[in-house]
């Protein structure tokens, strides 16, 4: 593994000599989404495998090629999990880009989300330099904290090749209950819960349905079920899984397909087309023509921002504009992480 | 401007925008600044100001910039590793006028803060609401929000909980060139970079934290503890992993050794086992069902691995008497010798028992007694070393033995602070743990927020020069470390 290393360092401090851009890739598999714009690739996947796991230290190091389907069904066995539940979309996931695309699924609003749970990050810089940040330990404040600052920012700043994560243990019981409740008080109804120590581990809302997962002590989910009423779902973990994985019918959409995040007791935000609410309502879905700023704007308004997901026009930026000391901080990153700009040209994390 | 401009330039010019009592700088008035929580380190600020809002900062850190002059800022000033330690030709930015709770959001669980607004204030104004904010320093009665951000603070109940950075909604900041940024925002996440993290643990070199915006977390209905007592401290360090490999996160796992024990419960007389070598607190919280079925599977554990006596707290006092003395133990510690010194280093959870007995063994070798509480749920060790800084060359010995304790920390994979910062401390062994591109690395984040420098200048990043000073030093006299770490 120590040549394949290399073999990726030599080709990063190539490609600085000659001011080449490289489009860093895993498992393809959310290239729909974030696809830079470089003819030359770097290639991940060789470097994979487990560098260490030990169960009892809740903590994993992982190669960046290795694929996530591996990892979670290594900890499976062990009865731990990747709390935050990172999406696959698709058998080829890495966890490299897991951790460079930073997405969470449906647990993170009760959990924590990827750049949460990661411990240390090891990566290949612009210069072709190895550098290791963070480490295996849980806690661990010296130096900055360049590892999470890795986490989504789409290998603009570095190439991850080993990740360190904390790891959960599975619940030992999860169950799912809905009721039908529209919009405006489901909205109300799952930021009350939020409040209430309840063991609440997921929500969704779409088209008056609210479902939520509940998750932990058998006896702690019965007490809390009594509490809360709702009818049980007996496909819960499929629904839960189809939308961690955008499989739900709601997302086979010819529209483009938007993420807004926004503050989790916003109002209904009004717009037109298709919406699936998670997160406790801060995280809205929605399938719509509008026009791009109309949907930057109704998530500003809503303490966010929005997202151009899938489909649509894919012209750049997709990110609404960044305040301009914030985006002189960022360029002033870049440029400290990849002086020539050569990793992946092209996405919105590239400012 | 050419020359340090004087004090009297510095007060003079400030005067524009500040009140005249928010200058100070006679003697005996910044001499309540010149330490923070690390007491060994003293230095007289130049000048100090107590800006009362934003704008004043703006004021304060333009005017600083334009005149090169270094500016440290300071919260509660309880930080343990030297952070808010002054520039002796800089000014000295107290934040502790910014005392308001600007907000309390039920629906959204969030609270918007001044930085100066201490701990557990936030906790206290939550509660008629049934919410609390999580991380719980133990120096939670003093420190400020600002100081936790800066600092990346842990607490007992991080294991389960997160530490700052996972309770964090939104951080607002200047910038050294007087300049406003929002980190963060009411969503979950935010457009661009993860800059509210990296701002994190920042200990004052990016910016000077004005407001946070943290999470609240409904209280839980019930929250009981075990005290496990054990004849022997590797059973104990063994039991920890047990409980967590059982799949249990406990909403803390304490651990204290014989003599940290003993010197507790002389001073809180929380009743603790005093022939014990090692006790573990094991608290359990949620609902009533969930406590139960927990505190069961934990005492089952613990009793498994030796414990020679597990006693369940009966009533909310009888917890909080447990936890009594596990809170003081850094006072109690502190009447058995004149001084002590606190360390912070984590290591992985598995090399617990090795570790401490290496500690035992050093202090015999540095003539040194050592006590040991510390965060064992999370591996974060906290050895505490009696000294006499009266003792000609005890603290340099001292200090060497601590040295000592954070190199063998990094050596087993951990590292050589958890939670209280490098600040000045622990510069040295920044150049343990990490080589020299990655400390460039550092300085070049710092010069994308301060490049020229100016904000807590000298602190938590070492200069490479330094590092390499210090590697010829230890080549010199021919006992490296460790010879197999990278140098250079
Ligand atoms: C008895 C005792 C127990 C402790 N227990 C714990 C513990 O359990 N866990 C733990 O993590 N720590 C603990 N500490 C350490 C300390 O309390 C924390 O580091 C705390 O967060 C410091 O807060 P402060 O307001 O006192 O910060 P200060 O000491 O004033 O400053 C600390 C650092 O933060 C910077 N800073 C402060 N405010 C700002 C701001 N507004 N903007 C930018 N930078 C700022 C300073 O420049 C400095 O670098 C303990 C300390 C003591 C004395």
């Amino acid at each position: 593994m120590q040549n394949t290393l290399q073999a990726l360092m030599d080709q990063v401090r190539n490609a600085h000599a000659t001011a080449t851009p490289l489009r860093i890739r895993g498992g393809h598999s959310k290239c729909f989404w974030v696809a830079a714009d470089a003819p030359q690739e770097l290639d991940l996947r060789p470097y994979s495998g487990i560098v260490d796991y030990e169960p009892s230290e809740l903590v994993i190091t992982v190669r960046a090629g290795t694929p996530l389907s591996e990892v979670e069904a290594l900890l499976r066995q062990q009865g731990q999990m990747l709390a935050f539940e990172p999406p696959h979309f698709g058998p080829t996931a890495t966890l490299g880009g897991a951790m460079a695309t930073g997405l969470s699924g449906p647990r993170r609003p009760h959990v924590g989300s990827a750049r949460d749970f990661v411990l240390g990050v090891r990566m290949i810089d612009g210069l072709g330099r190895d550098l290791s940040f963070g480490g295996r330990v849980i806690k661990n404040v010296a130096g900055f904290d360049v590892s999470r600052l890795m986490v989504g920012a789409l290998g603009s700043l570095g190439v991850i090749t080993e990740v360190s994560l904390k790891v959960l243990p599975v619940p030992a019981f999860e169950i799912t209950l809905e009721w039908q409740l529209q919009e405006a008080a489901a909205l109300t109804r799952v930021n009350e819960w939020g409040s209430l120590p309840l063991p609440v581990s997921a929500t969704s809302l779409q088209n008056g349905r609210l479902r939520a997962r509940l998750s932990g002590a058998e006896v702690a989910v019965r007490a809390a079920m009594r509490q809360m009423g709702g009818e049980p779902v007996a496909d819960g973990e499929l629904w839960w899984q189809s939308l961690r994985e955008q499989r739900a019918a709601f997302f086979e959409t010819e529209r483009p397909l938007w993420r807004l995040a926004v503050k989790s007791t916003a109002a209904p935000l009004g717009l037109s087309g298709a919406l699936l609410t998670e997160w406790g309502g801060a995280q809205r879905w929605i399938a719509s023509d509008h026009a791009p700023a109309q949907l930057h704007k109704a998530a500003r308004d809503a303490g966010g921002h929005a997202l151009l997901f899938r489909g649509g026009n894919p012209a750049r930026p997709q990110l609404g504009a960044l305040d301009p000391v914030l985006a002189q901080i960022h360029r002033r990153l870049k440029h400290a992480f990849d002086p020539k700009g050569i990793l992946n040209p092209g996405l919105p994390g590239n400012f | 401007m050419s020359a340090t401009p004087t004090q009297a330039e510095i007060s003079a010019a400030l005067s524009r925008w500040l009140a005249p009592g928010s200058i100070l700088s006679q003697p005996e008035d910044v001499r309540p600044f010149e330490t923070d929580g690390l007491s060994s380190y003293r230095q007289l600020p130049y000048v100090v100001v107590l800006p009362q809002n934003e704008a004043e900062v703006q004021a304060v850190l333009r005017y600083c910039h334009e005149a090169s002059i270094p500016v440290v800022a300071r919260g509660s000033g309880t930080g343990l590793s030297g952070g808010a330690l002054p520039h002796a030709q800089g000014v000295l930015l107290s934040l502790s006028r910014f005392m308001r709770i600007l907000d309390i959001d039920v629906l959204a669980r969030t609270a918007r803060v001044q930085p100066g607004v201490r701990n557990l204030a936030i906790s206290e104004a939550a509660a008629p609401l049934g919410l609390y904010y999580a991380p719980d320093p133990s120096s939670q009665i003093a420190c400020s929000i600002g100081g936790n951000v800066a600092e990346n603070s842990g607490g007992v109940h991080c294991l389960k909980y997160g530490l700052t950075v996972h309770n964090l909604v939104k951080v607002r900041a200047v910038t050294m060139a007087g300049e406003i940024i929002e980190l963060g925002c009411d969503a979950l996440d935010s457009a661009g970079y993860d800059l509210m993290a990296l701002i994190t643990g920042s200990e004052g070199l990016l910016g000077v934290i004005t407001e946070v915006t943290v999470k609240l977390l409904p209280k839980p209905q019930k929250a009981q503890a075990i005290l496990a007592a054990f004849d022997d401290i590797e059973k104990a360090g063994q039991a920890v992993a047990s409980i967590i490999a059982a799949g249990i996160i406990p909403a803390g796992l304490e651990m204290m050794d014989g003599p940290a024990t003993r010197a507790a419960e002389a001073f809180v007389h929380a009743n603790y086992p005093l022939e014990a070598e090692a006790v573990l607190i094991c608290e359990s919280d949620g609902t009533p069902e969930e406590v139960a079925d927990e505190m069961a599977r934990m005492q089952a554990i613990l009793e498994n691995s030796g414990a020679i006596e597990t006693r369940f707290s009966q009533d909310e006092a009888q917890r909080l008497k447990f936890w009594a003395g596990r809170k003081a133990a850094f006072p109690a510690v502190g009447r058995l010798s004149p001084d002590y010194y606190c360390i912070d280093g984590t290591i992985p959870r598995r090399t617990l028992g090795a570790v401490l007995k290496r500690i035992y063994e050093m202090s015999h070798e540095f003539g040194l007694e050592v006590c040991n509480v510390f965060h064992a749920g999370d591996g974060n060790l906290h050895p505490l070393i009696l000294f006499d800084a009266a003792k000609p060359g005890e603290f340099e010995r001292t200090e060497a033995y601590a040295g000592k304790i954070l190199e063998l920390c990094v050596e087993v994979g951990g590292t050589i602070t958890g939670e209280h910062g490098v600040g000045v401390e622990k510069i040295n062994q920044m150049c343990i743990q990490f080589r020299p591109d990655e400390l460039a690395t550092f300085h070049a984040v710092k010069a994308a927020f301060d490049p020229e420098g100016l904000l807590n200048p000298g602190k938590a990043v070492p200069t490479l020069h330094r590092c390499a000073e210090m590697g010829r030093m230890h080549v010199h006299h021919n006992h490296t470390a460790h010879p197999d770490l990278p140098r250079f």
